[in-house]
Formats: structure tokens, C-alpha cells, sequence
């Protein structure tokens, strides 16, 4: 008798469950479902038809507009991005590896210590660094330029607790130590041999720090008056703002937000087991 | 200093006589440095330096010599700037806004995030991976342009939601003074839900299975090994969101900032990120620092305090 409760409850919660999920994941499609559709109307069609249903094609014409608005302004926002999100990324994981390396394996007097401050480091939320930073930055004179977002952006203390943690599980002690014997320098040891065995631990890395540097809005707001230098954010924000003086901007800014999260969402898909190692990691502290 | 004694051997001492520090094995001061200086000197000036910056600033306060025309200084102004902060209405009253958010919308996320996280846990659900990524989707959009695609479904001209809604003889404003509140935290839960579900999934998966295999065979259902033996064992990550969680609730700008563009019940002060850039765009800079610290203290008094709470709790 047993067996028959277990199986109505299990048929009963099943079905609830995905009922669940699946009006989850309406929710969390819906917005993009609507932003596919939106992108692929003409500008007299957003208020006119349904929102949800498919109108005239016209994506490609409004890709035209939107790659040709303001001398292609567009195009330079996304190169911006790249160098910003994708640039700072790469050249953040580096150096955070290069750290968190060196904290995981050498031994040397304040190593704790170091540790405990990238660990407060960790907790100090950049939008609170954002003011005094352009303070700062506009008593040196690089405010609006391009490094007055790069530089902020390649620092990430968790990603040296992540370099720091991965180092440790994925680079035996032993191999160091005989790459030493063979007489190779540690920088050698650490490009041709440890880097080799943390790599997807440093795809980790860099996939949080590009999803940090491409979510903070307030440093490129804060920091950046000059439109040529804007990342696609700032910039869609400053388009989003204008539509009620300009109306046609609207499509724009839609099939702006379209392009610029399509190749994301692609590679965070291709690239999803390498988030829940580092999810997995962060939750161990 | 042992990095200097080290230099100095250098010199005398051939590359040969490698000098070791005193706790034995390893690479010389020299070598570690230049492993950790590429992340500590940007480190120190772009993180330590504006955090000692805003608190020099914070205790400054702009003093003028010879009545309301004559020329204005900076010098040391002691609390003054914390004395404005903590007067002024408009501070206390984005505190307030904020902290409703937070306690609504905390809860609600996380909650709904460990249902995911457990259900994706048991043997009930298929299409796991498609659902897992679904809600993980929302982690790749940036909080602007989540707010930009939101806002085109709270706008009453132009949202197929507020048609629908419509259809059915509702008429919602989504953007009036008592809603837009919750409709930015909308924002904030449809963002974040996935990443907190991945959280906490990623940690029962670390589960070893055998843990309940007893419980099981004492017939105990999926609902009570899910609440009595599963939620226990995660609750680190549990407290790990909603910290992250508190922390990004506190610094909230974006969202709101691109709901201001459509709707005019959120004032330039809405949020008390929002207050501070608002001050300093005024170029009252002392002002804008002492805010921004406030803010961050109550940020880790608040994220400190919960681990606290949550370890005496749980009898650690």
C-alpha cells in the first residue's frame, strides 16, 4: 500500500513541479521573448500591435538605423565594451591568477595578512568606490578617458580568492617543486605548467569579472562625459533618456539591447559548466 | 624588509646562492613580489587609496572667509559632513525606501530561488538543464538594459502585459507612486534569481548522496529530506546570497535610474546611491564622500551583523 501513496504523491508533486518551473521560466523568458519581437517591428508597429505577436519584419532595416545612427556611434560603444569588459577581463584574470597563485603556493612572512585584505576587498562594493575614484581621477586628469574605466575595472579581489582556492586544488605541490629542481624560474613554472592546469579555473575568472565590469554602470556614468567613449550601457541609457524628444529612437534602443545581449547569453550557454565550478567555490567560504 | 635583505644579498652573492626566507622552501622576496605587485599596486590605488580618499574627504567641509561673498577654502570640518547626513530627510528616506525593498525583496528572491535549486535537486523534474539555464539567462543582461526591456512592459502604451491585464478588466500602473517600488524590485528579482538558484544548486549537488539514502529507507518523503536535511546543509550558501544580496539591495542604481526616464515617481534621490550622485553633481564633494561612507558602513554593519546572527543561531 505503501507503494501506491508513494506513487500518487510523487505523480501529484511531479506535475506540480513543473507546472512551477514552467511558469518560472515564462517569467524569465518573457522579457527577451518580447525584445526578440519588439527588435524585428518597424517603429510604428511597438504601440500599435501586440506586443507579443510577430508584426513586419523589419529587423534588418532597423539593424541598418541602428548601425548607421550618429555616424555609427553604435558600432564604437560595442568596440568600447570589448576593450572595457572583454580586455579588462583578460588582463584581470591575469594578474589575479598571477596573485592568488603566489598566495596559494609560496610561503612568505604577511601572506595571511594580504589575504585578509583582498577578503575585505571582496565585501566593498565597487559602486561605493565610483566617487572618490573620479575625485581622484580628476585631479591626475584622466578622467574621460579610457583608462579611467579600464584600470578600476581589471581590479578583482574575487577573483584572486577564486585564483587562490583553484591554485590549491588544481597545481600539485610536487610538480612545482620539480620544475624548481629542473632549475626552471618560477615564472616559467607558473606560464608553462601551472597556468596549463588552472585554465578552466581562469575561465571562471574571467567570465566573473567581464559579467562585473559589463553590469557596473555607475564607474562609466560617473566617469565618462564624452559619447565616443561610452560602453553600450551608458550609451543605451543616454538613447533611452532622449526618446521622448525623439520617438524613433525607441526602435534603436530596443534592437540595441538585443544585440548586445544575444552574443552573452550565447557564450554564458557554451560556456555553463564553467559557472558552477565557480559558483560551487564561492559558496565554500 | 626582507625584500630589501634579499636585494641586498643579491648583489653580493652570486644568482647561485639563492637566498631562502627563514620558514624554509620557495622562491626568493624579489620573485614573489613580482607575482603579487601586479594585482596589489592597482589594488592599493584603485581600491584602498579612494576608500582612504572618500574618508579624508568625508571629514572636510568648505569654509568661506569674509561673510557670503568672500573666497571659500577646504579645512578640516570634523563630523560636520556627518552631522548634514544624518539631518538630512532626503537620506534617511532613500534608507527607508531601500531597506522596504530589501525586506520584500530579499526574502521573496531567495526564496524562490531555493524552491528552484531543491526542486532541480530531486528526481521529479525533466528538462533540468533547459530550466537551469532559463533561469541563469537573465545573470548575461546587464542591469540596464534589463531595466530598459522591463520598462517597455510596464509602459502603458506599449506593453502587451498591461493589454493583457487590460483584457481582463485590470488596470494596473506599474509606474504609479505606490508600485514603482515593487516594480524595480521586479527588476532586481528577475536578474538575480538565477545566479542564487545556481548558488545553492551547485552546493546540493556537492551533497554526497549516501547522506540521505537512510532517510529514504525510514520512508521519509522528498519534502521532508529536502527541508529537514538539505536546507540545514546548505544553509552556508543560503546566508552567502542573501549577504551578496544585501550589499547589491543597498548599491542599487541602475534600475531605478532607468526607470526615472519613464516615470516621475522616482525622484534624483530615490536610492541613497542615487542621493550621493546627486550631491556630488552639485559638486558638494564632502557631502557626496560622507554619504558614500555612511552608506558603506551600514552595508557592512548590515552584511556582518546577518553572519552573526545566522552562526549564533546555528550554534557555531
Amino acid at each position: 500500500m505503501s507503494n501506491a501513496r508513494v506513487n500518487r504523491e510523487s505523480r501529484g508533486s511531479r506535475t506540480a513541479a513543473m507546472a512551477l518551473m514552467l511558469l518560472l521560466a515564462i517569467y524569465f523568458l518573457l522579457p527577451i521573448y518580447f525584445l526578440i519581437v519588439a527588435a524585428t517591428k518597424p517603429q510604428g508597429d511597438l504601440a500599435t500591435t501586440n506586443g507579443l505577436a510577430f508584426s513586419h519584419f523589419n529587423l534588418f532595416d532597423n539593424l541598418r538605423v541602428l548601425f548607421t545612427r550618429s555616424d555609427g556611434i553604435f558600432g564604437r560603444w560595442a568596440v568600447n565594451t570589448v576593450i572595457y569588459a572583454v580586455l579588462g577581463a583578460a588582463v584581470g584574470t591575469l594578474i589575479s591568477a598571477l596573485c592568488g597563485y603566489a598566495l596559494a603556493k609560496f610561503r612568505f612572512r604577511g601572506r595571511e595578512f594580504l589575504f585578509s585584505v583582498i577578503l575585505g576587498g571582496v565585501l566593498v562594493p565597487t559602486t561605493a568606490l565610483a566617487l572618490p575614484l573620479f575625485l581622484l581621477f580628476s585631479a591626475t586628469g584622466i578622467v574621460n578617458t579610457y583608462l579611467a574605466v579600464f584600470l578600476p575595472s581589471i581590479v578583482s579581489p574575487f577573483g584572486v580568492y577564486l585564483a587562490r582556492i583553484f591554485a590549491n586544488a588544481a597545481v600539485p605541490q610536487e610538480l612545482i617543486e620539480s620544475a624548481r629542481l629542473d632549475g626552471a624560474g618560477e615564472f616559467r613554472t607558473f606560464f608553462s605548467v601551472s597556468f596549463r592546469l588552472m585554465t578552466p579555473a581562469l575561465v571562471t575568472i574571467f567570465l566573473f569579472q567581464f559579467v562585473a565590469i559589463w553590469n557596473n554602470f555607475f564607474l562609466p556614468m560617473v566617469m565618462l562625459q564624452k559619447e565616443s567613449l561610452f560602453p553600450i550601457t551608458l550609451g543605451l541609457y543616454q538613447w533611452n533618456g532622449q526618446t521622448a524628444r525623439a520617438p524613433l529612437l525607441q526602435q534603436s534602443v530596443i534592437t540595441g539591447s538585443l544585440v548586445s545581449i544575444v552574443p552573452v547569453i550565447i557564450v554564458f550557454i557554451l560556456l555553463q559548466r564553467f559557472w558552477r565550478t565557480g559558483l560551487a567555490a564561492g559558496s565554500l567560504k | 624588509m626582507t625584500d630589501l635583505a634579499a636585494r641586498t644579498t643579491r648583489v653580493v652573492t652570486p644568482p647561485k646562492g639563492r637566498r631562502r626566507l627563514p620558514d624554509g622552501g620557495g622562491p626568493r622576496a624579489g620573485t614573489i613580489t613580482a607575482f603579487l605587485l601586479p594585482f596589489f599596486l592597482p589594488f592599493v590605488l584603485f581600491y584602498l587609496v579612494p576608500v582612504g580618499y572618500a574618508l579624508w574627504q568625508s571629514f572636510r567641509a568648505v569654509h568661506r572667509t569674509g561673510g557670503q561673498y568672500g573666497t571659500s577654502y577646504t579645512s578640516f570640518g570634523g563630523f560636520e559632513q556627518y552631522q548634514k547626513v544624518f539631518e538630512n530627510t532626503e537620506f534617511w528616506s532613500s534608507i527607508g525606501r531601500i531597506g522596504l525593498f530589501g525586506v520584500v525583496q530579499v526574502p521573496v528572491m531567495l526564496f524562490v530561488a531555493l524552491i528552484m535549486a531543491l526542486l532541480l535537486d530531486t528526481p521529479l523534474l525533466k528538462l533540468k538543464s533547459v530550466f537551469r539555464m532559463t533561469a541563469f539567462m537573465p545573470y548575461a543582461v546587464p542591469g540596464v538594459i534589463a531595466a530598459i526591456m522591463w520598462s517597455y512592459l510596464y509602459s502603458p502604451q506599449l506593453s502587451p502585459v498591461v493589454d493583457l491585464l487590460n483584457g481582463i478588466g485590470l488596470d494596473p500602473d506599474f509606474l504609479g507612486p505606490g508600485a514603482v517600488l515593487w516594480s524595480a524590485a521586479n527588476i532586481s528579482t528577475w536578474l538575480w534569481t538565477g545566479y542564487n538558484m545556481l548558488i545553492m544548486y551547485s552546493a546540493l549537488q556537492s551533497i554526497p548522496q549516501e547522506l540521505y539514502e537512510a532517510a529514504k529507507l525510514d520512508g521519509a518523503s522528498n519534502w521532508a529530506i529536502a527541508w529537514r536535511i538539505k536546507v540545514p546543509i546548505i544553509a552556508p550558501s543560503i546566508v552567502l546570497t542573501t549577504v551578496f544580496s544585501i550589499i547589491g539591495t543597498l548599491q542599487l542604481y541602475a534600475e531605478p535610474a532607468v526607470l526615472r526616464q519613464i516615470s516621475s515617481n522616482i525622484s534624483s534621490t530615490f536610492t541613497p546611491n542615487m542621493l550621493a550622485y546627486a550631491v556630488a553633481s552639485g559638486n558638494n564633494y564632502q557631502q557626496a564622500a560622507a554619504i558614500s561612507v555612511v552608506i558603506a558602513v551600514i552595508t557592512f554593519v548590515l552584511s556582518f551583523g546577518f553572519m552573526r546572527l545566522t552562526s549564533k543561531r546555528a550554534g557555531l
